[in-house]
């Protein structure tokens, strides 16, 4: 079951290679409607309170000991639903516009999900490492084929204040930034595994090493490769410095899932694999670690203040609301763990969109400056009153599931200490602003020359408008998520916060 | 008086009589003009008869010649990997100018000799038959590789082949004399005997530095730092088949005696050479990756990455545990099918733009060319080590050997070198999908002189020019194949897993 939920996207994208070139879009498309299809058949057998479910456990690579282990439980489910939901309008919204050689970017994309679902998923330690690095891979392809050169002289209207950004440096910075973290990472999973198995046979099985613990010694090392490659993904700062330019440089629809999904996947690591595996670890560098996600939190909010680049403001606002994330699964304690997993989930369904509106905004204005924008609710109530849902769910309005997940992390932060939930409920206050600003430079004013308030079209508005009903659904019942996790994440906390006491 | 000639194990001499037989057939037939140009199948015949032998022969584990060969695990897929590797040149270099201006024939049988020398040294030992095959697998390499009779990069490339492999060659044979003189033996099991039996002989400075002399001679020929200093300009002067031949099984050959000689004849001072042995790797590690930085030849940036990929390695060789072994078999296996797509690419491209191997012809190609893109994609992603390539379960595998005997450092070494090594990989994947192609058509018209009428063109003709060399089977097959073994073995791994133990099983008795 969790197989096919995995390797259907891959398939399709394979068939969109054999298929006319103009049928690849409603392939892929396809491809991702029946992944979703499969997630919501794991989610209605899925039991809260049932542990590791759909369990799939063959040999793999016997002669290393690896195995091809999946499994889903309370942490991991809402995060394939997010993956899977995520996928549909970001394909959709392409298949919609065509885009250049649609067999190959649909691969890439459907390549690119495949992997994903494929880390949150993994029970096996290399395979969920396997998943972490093979996820860039695609997104590498995506964004240096068919993202564009920003800034310098073929785009004068680029985005001042900021120098020109190649497709080509963009990528590789990206790539390199992942990798150096994933690679690591990689030395880091064997030694776990062999630290563990202390002579004995040797397995990658999460839960086995777990079960079978390590040394302290050896978790303060192993805890800093696990943590580079988590925190660059997500990013937080300071490991952030390959997101600029790729976000710059990047296709939307491709930017959409990989900031809605694959940043999860790092704050993921953390609670599935770091908490469980180096509980000692995790709690000698408790501060540091709160340290760096506030930080994350304060440096990202100003940042999306004052950066004039629609893509840079959504960027760092991603890098404060993982910062946000970061904070709650490090107090080590319930509320903020569950408000991690509601604001993940939160965060992924609400950037979607975003990004998406980013882009019609591109097409009615020409730039993606926010300088020279205005105007562009003024006969387009519809796409207005959506971008306004998005921005209001952004900063996190009391009502909005984000507020709830915000309200539960800095709950969880406050049993920390209070400083901490003080300092981070800055960071709050600042969303306020940038999303505010956002909405208020590109929608209201007067309409500059040159700019085109056009009604949201009909096609835009089948791929966007579910995405924001599903954002306003979920600020109604917020605990389906609580719910669901709670045991799950509950039990991934429980070492740590023992240790931690 | 009697005399008793020894027992022949003919099955067991089978791979090297296959190929002796071969090599004698194809000198024959060059004096035929109308079997002479059936020579590539002769060579391909020959191969493949020698490996038919190898496969029959695949258990054997049995000592041969009175104990100055060895037929076992080890030698039997090695020897494999070699003549894959030489099967691959053999198609590569149809229609190449090296082969035509040396003669085909020639051409080939020196191409056999080294392989024949090749499979002597997976099978060597005996410091005898270990010097002999080395000998035999350098000097028709030196041979070879100033096939190119009319550019000078190739017969420079010949030249300084020759003076630093001698050079290799001397040294290895200085160290081996002095390792004799410490132990008093010849077979490498007789070494590890007289060394253990002899008073202090394990920490006597004589088999020390004997051993040094005998690594450095070694690192020569696996082009491993600081003793890499020929390769980029070897690479880059040699005719390409011959480059891939020499990239590919020259590590293969050199890399099985490096195993046998270190961990049967010197394994009871393991302890003393394995620090050495890990600065090595260390060395050429970070050497290789920074060098092939700044190159902007394809072959020259092989060059380097094939020197870093011997530094991660000879990290198998260091551990001097079994799964090293079978760590570095494995990363040989897959090294094979890396380089041999990228080289088939480089070929193919080579001769569609005038021989030039610079990056930029590169330029565009995923767009035009998918049958030369993709090939080249996955190898340059299977050697930067990104999954789900053959190249990522070969780093997870010598990873795992080195930390599961705590030379975590080395492994994080890898990892390091694994980093820098994206820089020159990928900016290969960027130019052929990521660069407008409009440079390197201007840049193909202006060479492509062949259009022209021949008193304008004159003297610049090229007549190995072929336009349509992205078409040639005989130059695409390989790389595809060479991709969906990549691919393959990427996601199932556990057959060349199951081949890489056979290396190992076969050394079970010395080492751990």
């Amino acid at each position: 079951m969790l197989s096919s939920i995995i390797w259907t996207p891959l398939l399709f994208g394979l068939i969109g290679l054999l298929v006319p070139r103009r049928f690849a879009a409603w392939v892929a498309a396809l491809g991702a409607v029946i992944t979703l299809g499969l997630s919501i058949g794991v989610l209605a057998g899925f039991d809260p309170d049932g542990g590791m479910q759909f369990v799939t456990d063959v040999s793999w690579i016997p002669g290393l000991g690896v195995d091809y282990s999946l499994g889903i439980d309370g942490v991991s489910i809402f995060l394939v639903m997010l993956t899977a939901i995520a996928w549909i309008p970001a394909i959709g919204f392409s298949a919609l516009r065509g885009t250049e050689r649609p067999a190959l970017f649909y691969l890439m994309l459907l390549a690119g999900e495949t992997s994903t679902l494929g880390a949150f998923l993994a029970q096996d330690l290399l395979l969920f490492v396997l998943f972490f690095d093979l996820m860039i891979v695609p997104f590498y392809f995506l964004f240096g084929i068919w993202g564009r050169d920003r800034g310098g002289e073929s785009d004068p209207e680029g985005s001042p204040g900021n120098g020109p950004v190649t497709v080509q440096s963009a990528t590789l910075k990206m790539i390199v930034f992942t990798l150096i973290g994933s690679l690591l990472m990689l030395v880091g999973a064997i030694a776990a595994a062999v630290i563990a198995a202390d002579g004995g046979e040797l397995t990658f099985s999460i839960q086995t090493i777990v079960a079978r613990g390590l040394p302290e010694g050896s978790q303060n090392w192993i805890f800093w490769f696990f943590a580079a490659a988590f925190l660059v993904k997500m990013p937080a700062f300071p490991l952030h410095g390959w997101m600029p330019d790729s976000y710059r440089a990047a296709p939307l629809p491709a930017l959409a899932v990989f900031s809605a999904v694959l940043s999860k996947v790092g704050a993921y690591g953390f609670l599935r694999v770091v908490l469980p595996m180096m509980p000692d670890a995790a709690d000698l560098f408790q501060t540091t670690m709160l340290v760096l996600a506030i930080a994350s939190i304060l440096y990202g909010s100003a940042m999306a203040f004052t950066k004039t680049d629609l893509r840079l403001v959504l960027g760092f606002s991603s890098v404060a609301q993982l910062g946000f994330i970061t904070a709650g699964i490090f107090a080590f304690n319930e509320s903020g763990a569950e408000g991690a997993v509601l604001q993940m989930v939160n965060h992924g369904l609400v950037v979607v969109p975003a990004f998406l509106i980013v882009a019609m905004i591109s097409e009615r204005t020409g730039s993606e400056e926010l300088g020279p924008m205005g105007g562009l609710a003024k006969k387009a109530p519809v796409f207005a009153v959506i971008f306004l849902i998005v921005s209001m769910a952004t900063l996190a309005i009391p009502a909005s599931a984000n507020f709830i997940g915000e309200f539960f992390i800095l709950n969880g932060l406050f049993q920390v200490d209070a400083a901490w939930a003080i300092v981070a409920s800055v960071g709050v206050a600042l969303a306020a602003f940038y999303a505010l600003r956002m909405y208020q430079l590109t929608m209201h004013n007067p309409l500059p020359d040159g700019s085109d308030s056009k009604e949201i079209s009909l096609r835009d508005a089948l791929v966007v408008i579910p995405m924001v009903a599903i954002v306003v659904v979920l600020a109604f019942c917020p605990q389906l998520i609580i719910h669901g996790s709670e045991p799950a994440v509950d039990s991934s906390i429980q070492v740590v916060k023992e240790v931690a006491e | 008086m009697s005399f008793d000639a020894p027992a022949m194990d003919y099955a067991g001499l089978s791979p090297v009589i296959a190929l002796t037989t071969g090599l004698v057939v194809i000198v024959l037939a060059s004096v035929f003009d109308s079997v002479k140009r059936f020579g590539p199948f002769l060579a391909l015949l020959t191969f493949a008869v020698t490996a038919g032998c190898l496969i029959w022969q695949w258990s054997a584990d049995i000592d041969l010649v009175s104990g100055s060969l060895r037929l076992d695990g080890l030698a039997a897929t090695l020897s494999i990997l070699v003549v894959i590797a030489a099967a691959v040149s053999v198609l590569l270099a149809i229609g190449d100018p090296s082969e035509t201006q040396a003669g085909r024939s020639d051409w080939l049988a020196l191409l056999t000799g080294s392989v024949l020398g090749m499979v002597i040294l997976a099978q060597a030992t005996s410091m005898l038959t270990f010097f002999v095959g080395l000998e035999l697998l350098s000097i028709p390499l030196y041979a070879l590789c100033g096939t190119n009779l009319r550019r000078r990069e190739s017969l420079e490339s010949g030249l300084k082949y020759l003076i630093v492999g001698s050079v290799g060659s001397a040294t290895l044979l200085y160290g081996l004399a002095m390792i004799y003189g410490a132990s008093g033996a010849t077979g490498f099991q007789a070494i590890s005997d007289g060394l253990q039996a002899g008073d202090g002989m394990l920490s006597d400075s004589l088999t020390l530095v004997g051993v040094g002399l005998v690594a450095v001679g070694l690192a020569f020929k696996v082009s491993i730092a600081p003793f890499h200093q020929w390769t980029p300009d070897v690479y880059q002067g040699a005719p390409t088949p011959v480059t891939a031949f020499m990239a590919v099984a020259t590590k293969a050959a050199a890399f099985a005696v490096f195993i046998r000689f270190f961990l049967v004849a010197l394994g009871p001072l393991a302890d003393q050479w394995d620090v050495m042995l890990a600065a090595l790797a260390a060395l050429s590690i970070v050497v290789g990756n920074v060098g092939a930085l700044a190159q902007t030849s394809l072959k020259r940036m092989l060059g380097y990455s094939g020197i870093a990929q011997a530094g991660y390695m000879l990290a198998g060789i260091v551990t001097a545990t079994q799964a090293g072994v079978d760590a570095l078999v494995f990363y040989l296996a897959a090294y094979v099918a890396m380089n041999v797509g990228a080289f088939a690419v480089v070929v193919a491209r080579e001769r569609q733009t005038g021989f030039s191997d610079d990056i930029s012809t590169l330029r565009g190609l995923g767009r035009e060319k998918p049958l030369l893109a993709w090939p080249l994609t996955i190898s340059m992603l299977a050697l930067a080590g990104l999954p789900p390539t053959v190249g990522f379960i070969g780093k997870l595998y010598l990873i795992e050997a080195l930390v599961d005997d705590d030379w975590t450092w080395l492994a994080v070494m890898i990892a390091i070198g694994t980093m820098i090594s994206l820089g020159y990989y990928l900016r290969v994947v960027a130019t052929v999908w990521m660069s407008p192609a409009e440079e390197s058509e201007a840049a193909a018209a202006s060479i492509d002189t062949a259009a022209l009428p021949p008193q304008i063109a004159g003297a610049q003709a090229d007549p190995f020019t072929d336009s349509r060399a992205d078409r040639r089977w005989y130059l695409v097959a390989p790389a595809l194949i060479a991709m969906a073994a990549a691919l393959f073995f990427g996601v199932i791994p556990q057959p060349l897993v199951d081949f890489a133990q056979h290396a190992g099983n076969a050394l079970s008795v010395w080492i751990s």
